[in-house]
């Protein structure tokens, strides 16, 4: 059994699929943040065989739960204060996710005037269908969720 | 916060009433309107060139007794030296009281209303919304048949491309028992997203491939115009181009109180002989166009005319 010290104060991530950690560790741009970062490969999981987890010791209002809630809603993630949880949130799907994902619509006033913030809103919840604010063209996932999943 | 109008779905079925009422009464009594918007200044932002939207706006602020001023073309705005639209929009906001904006871009309207301290109106933003028709295309539906709920509507054409028709159909599925028949080769039928919407909402419809088949069904017939450049290939364009113009022939089967409309231009899609036909409808939606249109100013700068 591998063991990992506590952390005193930020995030846990759990329920990670398994294998996506350093994916996910990308896509919230913790490599750019001086923080120490644990990851987990592979960690054993009643509910889902086999899980990663993310340990990350930083202040946990850096992290933009959006980008996980939008990656995986599934993933929970524990607040961690004084070395203990203090708070375990679920997630669920944002209504809006801003500068995570662009619009690859060639007719989207977006694709002219790149100054203007990436706005994507949910559409329709059960089959996670996220649509532009501006033009409101679906956005597929190519390269941000598609490698989640499979 | 300024009002704007984006897309048909900004104002709610009650709201819509309202202003298609306010419409009725301009077309009643237009001398009471005259002077509602004076002193007020409609500024016209067309990025690309539309004849009939843009002198259909400037004419209701015209006969609102209120002033217009604007640009017809890109190349005539500080678009042509890189401005964008957000910046654009608050220049604008400092000049008139109320705006219209077409752009080829989608989304550039909804970009205009984040930024205007002023009302907003689209007049088409690329391939996406196009309000103002819808609105002209329900108050004519409207004022032809007296109401905005049960009846049977044929749209013909080119229903997988026409941003009209879409529209058109999002917002007669907010009104109570619309029967749809779609009219159109297999390669221009209605995208898959508005046949799941009336799935969902149980909302009837039936897919045809000949006016023939269900023209005298019809309390309204909608006709859009066919491109040959949306055709997979020549044969099937001349085998089917026919199939969609309507003439004196197909009108005979018609009912005594159905309708033609058009969104317009028309090229060939209806025979110039049944435009003498009471039914033909399409030049008085033009006319009422321009009604729909100064009613939506008129709410948009919350004027009230007594």
């Amino acid at each position: 059994m591998l063991n990992v010290g506590k952390i005193e104060e930020g995030l846990v991530l759990d329920h990670i699929k398994a294998g996506k950690s350093l994916a996910i560790y990308n896509h919230l741009g913790l490599d750019k943040l001086p923080y120490p970062v644990a990851i987990i490969k592979n960690a054993r999981s009643n509910a889902m065989g086999k899980k990663d987890i993310l340990k990350m010791e930083c202040d946990p209002d850096l992290i933009n739960l959006d980008v996980i809630a939008f990656i995986d809603p599934r993933i929970t993630v524990n607040v961690i204060k004084n070395g203990e949880i203090v708070e375990k949130k679920a997630l669920s799907l944002p209504s809006e996710v801003v500068n995570v994902i662009s619009c690859t619509n060639p007719r989207c006033i977006t694709s002219t005037e790149h100054s203007l913030p990436q706005i994507f809103t949910l559409a329709d919840k059960k089959r996670m269908i996220y649509r532009c604010r501006y033009c409101e063209d679906r956005y597929h996932d190519r390269g941000d969720r598609s490698w989640y999943r499979k | 916060m300024p009002r704007h109008i984006i897309k048909p779905d900004d104002f709610t079925v009650q709201e819509l009433d309202r202003i298609f009422d306010i419409a009725s009464d301009i077309e009643k009594n237009p001398s009471k309107y005259a002077h509602a918007c004076a002193g007020k200044k409609l500024a016209t932002c067309f990025y690309e060139p539309s004849t009939r939207t843009r002198l259909s706006t400037e004419a209701a602020m015209l006969n609102l007794g209120g002033s217009v001023l604007g640009f017809s073309e890109a190349t005539s705005s500080s678009a042509a030296k890189g401005e964008t639209v957000a910046d654009t929009a608050q220049v604008i906001s400092c000049f008139a009281d109320i705006m219209a904006i077409r752009h080829p871009k989608e989304g550039a309207a909804m970009v205009a209303s984040l930024n205007a301290s002023i009302p907003v109106i689209n007049c088409g933003d690329g391939g996406h919304q196009h309000p103002t028709q819808t609105l002209t295309d329900l108050q004519t539906i409207r004022a032809l048949k007296g109401r905005l709920n049960n009846f049977t509507i044929g749209l013909c054409g080119d229903l997988k491309y026409g941003r009209t028709v879409h529209s058109l159909i999002a917002a007669l599925s907010r009104y109570e028992g619309i029967r749809f028949v779609f009219i159109s080769p297999e390669e221009l039928r209605v995208p898959d997203y508005i046949t799941d919407m009336l799935d969902a909402k149980r909302i009837p419809y039936q897919l045809e491939e000949r006016i023939e088949g269900s023209i005298s069904t019809l309390d309204i017939l909608y006709m859009t115009r066919i491109q040959r450049e949306r055709f997979f290939n020549e044969e099937d364009y001349v085998r089917l181009k026919d199939f969609y113009i309507l003439d004196a022939e197909k009108m005979k089967q018609a009912r005594n109180d159905m309708f033609v409309l058009h969104p317009l231009p028309r090229v060939n899609e209806i025979a110039v002989e049944v435009d003498k036909d009471p039914r033909a409808a399409y030049f008085r939606q033009v006319q009422y166009g321009v009604y729909v249109r100064m009613a939506l100013i008129l709410t948009l700068l919350d004027i009230q005319v007594d």
